[in-house]
């Protein structure tokens, strides 16, 4: 503990505080509320209730009036704290509002109503956290149906992205043959161009594949990305060749070579293409939403859209549910990252 | 048996020829050991009988099989790395075993070859560890071992020393020599240290810019090396270069003017020279000695005087301004800028013609 404070309090000017001391702790906690903010806003809203959510100022928890059950009346009335006329205080529920004037009880003793101006009462508030918007997706929207297209088109897009992705990085990194400079050029040009222009090509050739509607048809398109050859490839040309040449020796095949030698020294940058390809596939929207039109095949970004109505956007489940669609993606780079910073043990070259 | 031919063998990369025309009989169990500078080709010839590359030209016999085209993998050969090339993600016992899986052996032999290989080379206790938790020498001799667990026909050793610390390297040295001995399997060894090439050989090849200068056991190589080459690369420190003049027949050979200053008798055949043929007389540091008074020897400036106790190194210019290196025996009291005659004496002279020939009879 104290050395993560002496590591905290450390400072470039000493025992003073250097103007860039200041500048760098305004820097990260100005850069913490920007990048971490939102994402606290999201989980502390999913929880409001939609009148919660409709309040200005905002706040980041979510809080409701405290309600009572009153005897002679049917719903639960909710209670503020009201400055009386001769200026105590005391807790009433409100029975009905009329215009600015309030017609308020004690809840303990429901006798004749006392009317108080709306301007000299303050809701009584609590934390309350609204599960029905988690719970009720769960039942009347098809979250488990749609939570498995979404790790289905996830797990497969992943695992092919790596498979293919790999050999191909593997033919550029470790193969020479006429043409490789080239073939690696394309494969980065393709980076240039993004998914709205070759939308249309690409919806023709998936729907004559007669993919269309199909979850295949949402895997097969994103499995060969460039940036996943370039990343492999980089890896594997640090991989010394002497180890390709020792497998050589040692009878092993090609694909010996490539699945029981490249690939497992390959494993830190196949981690890190990992972490992309899921959280890439994870939050794809776009050419789900085109290829997809059943509602059963919907993956979870596009079924969180059923609660984007015309008229009307229930933001309390649309809130929760991203909630629930963004654990998937932060468990899998907590996981991984730790993989990643790992390593792999030890290097067998000088 | 395992006998390793090469005929006329080339290699090219694109326009740049890095072998020509190599032949070379390499005979069953011996230890032939190719020695040459840096960019010389003897790492490329080795990877020609590993089969990691194929040759441009010429052929390559195993056995008197044609193995020219024939992958690595089925030469029957093992290599040892200058790398060692260790698997970093296998373990030590993983790394013996994986060409024997590759060749789809039985487990209890692999596993009765991996104990037999872990005895002979002491890395019994390390079998489950990384290569990376393993000093330099145990991975290197893992990487002998993930050879010898082959049984092959023939091992290539491409600089297996060089990433040793140098007292490693002797006892390693030791340990390989050794090891030749109790297989009695052929072995080629590549090494740019003609200290390790003398010590270990039974035959040296010296090769120089994709040319083969001389094949021979190494004392040979030491004793009558063919050309001005292999004389200045085998031998340390370097043999000494005097330029020469032939003047007249005579003793055994002819005479010779070194440096316009001194008369020496040289071993040759006399027929082979005419008068005034430039010439080069070589002699080892080891075999310079003080002349004699009144003996007719080349006058040299001191420089710089090395006193080791058993011998002194003197470092000395001739008269036309070449260096020249003696290592004279015992304690000798020079000082930088002493003038000193050394005598040469003729059995101890080697003599090579303008082009760089050893001279007939020499």
């Amino acid at each position: 503990m104290t050395r993560v404070m002496t590591f905290l309090t450390r400072r470039r000017g000493g025992k003073g505080w250097h103007w860039t001391d200041i500048v760098t702790w305004v820097w990260l906690i100005g850069g913490l509320v920007i990048m971490f903010g939102p994402a606290v806003w999201l989980v502390g809203s999913s929880f409001k209730t939609p009148a919660g959510l409709a309040e200005f100022p905002p706040t980041i928890l979510p809080y409701a009036t405290e309600e009572v059950t009153v005897e002679g009346y049917d719903e639960p009335l909710p209670l503020f704290e009201v400055t009386l006329e001769d200026g105590s205080t005391a807790i009433l529920a409100e029975a009905r509002r009329i215009g600015l004037v309030a017609q308020m009880i004690d809840p303990n003793d429901p006798g004749e109503p006392v009317p108080v101006n709306i301007n000299d009462r303050s809701p009584v508030r609590e934390l309350s956290f609204e599960i029905d918007n988690y719970t009720e997706p769960f039942v009347h929207f098809d979250f488990l149906q749609y939570l498995y297209n979404s790790v289905f088109v996830t797990v497969m897009a992943t695992i092919i992205t790596l498979v293919v992705n790999s050999m191909a990085a593997f033919a550029l990194s470790k193969y020479k043959f006429t043409g490789r400079n080239l073939v690696m050029f394309l494969i980065l040009a393709t980076l240039m161009v993004p998914l709205s222009v070759i939308l249309v090509p690409l919806y023709s050739v998936v729907s004559a594949l007669g993919l269309f509607n199909s979850l295949w048809g949402v895997i097969l398109p994103t499995v060969a990305t460039p940036t996943g050859v370039f990343l492999l490839r980089q890896y594997m040309l640090t991989i010394p060749d002497e180890l390709i040449d020792a497998a050589r020796m040692d009878k092993a095949s090609e694909w010996q070579i490539y699945w029981r030698i490249i690939l497992p020294l390959t494993a830190p940058a196949l981690a890190v293409l990992a972490i992309f390809s899921v959280v890439w596939r994870w939050n794809d929207f776009l050419w789900p939403l085109i290829v997809l039109s059943r509602k059963e095949l919907y993956t979870l970004q596009v079924g969180l859209n059923v609660y984007a109505g015309e008229l009307n956007v229930q933001w309390h489940f649309i809130l929760a549910m991203t909630v629930v669609t963004m654990i998937p993606v932060v468990l899998v780079f907590v996981f991984l990252q730790r993989f990643i910073t790992t390593g792999i043990a030890g290097a067998g070259l000088k | 048996m395992s006998q390793i031919t090469l005929t006329g063998v080339g290699k090219s990369f694109g326009a740049v020829q890095v072998l020509r025309n190599i032949d070379l009989d390499i005979k069953d169990g011996e230890f032939a050991v190719f020695v040459g500078p840096s960019g010389c080709g003897k790492s490329t010839l080795l990877r020609l009988i590993a089969g990691l590359d194929t040759p441009t030209l010429g052929d390559i016999r195993i056995d008197n099989a044609d193995v020219t085209r024939t992958p690595a993998a089925d030469r029957g050969l093992a290599m040892v790395f200058q790398s060692y090339a260790l698997y970093p993600h296998m373990s030590v016992k993983q790394n013996l075993a994986f060409g024997l899986e590759n060749s789809r052996m039985p487990k209890a032999e692999i596993e009765e070859r991996i104990t037999e290989a872990a005895r002979m080379l002491e890395i019994g206790p390390y079998l489950d560890r990384r290569p990376g938790q393993l000093s330099g020498g145990q991975r290197q001799r893992v990487a002998i071992g993930r050879a010898i667990v082959r049984n092959p026909v023939a091992f290539l050793l491409d600089e297996p020393l060089s990433n040793l610390d140098a007292e490693l390297r002797v006892s390693m040295r030791a340990e390989l020599a050794a090891l030749h001995k109790r297989l009695k399997t052929t072995m080629i060894y590549v090494t740019h240290d003609q200290i390790e090439a003398m010590t270990l050989a039974d035959r040296i090849v010296v090769l120089r810019d994709g040319r083969i200068e001389q094949v021979g056991a190494p004392l040979e190589l030491y004793n009558k090396p063919a050309n001005r080459f292999v004389a200045g690369f085998i031998g340390a420190p370097n043999m000494n270069f005097l330029p020469a003049k032939v003047e007249e027949p005579g003793g055994e050979g002819f005479f010779a003017d070194v440096l316009g200053e001194s008369r020496q008798a040289v071993r040759a055949n006399a027929a082979a020279v005419r008068a005034d043929q430039p010439i080069t007389l070589g002699i080892r540091p080891q075999h310079l000695r003080l002349a004699r008074e009144n003996e007719d020897g080349v006058e040299v400036e001191v420089n710089l005087v090395e006193a080791l106790g058993s011998e002194t190194v003197v470092h000395t210019t001739a008269g036309n301004g070449d260096p020249v290196l003696a290592v004279l025996q015992g304690q000798r009291p020079f000082n930088a800028g002493d003038r000193i005659t050394l005598g040469l004496d003729p059995e101890n002279l080697h003599a090579f013609d303008e082009t760089g020939l050893r001279l007939q009879g020499n």
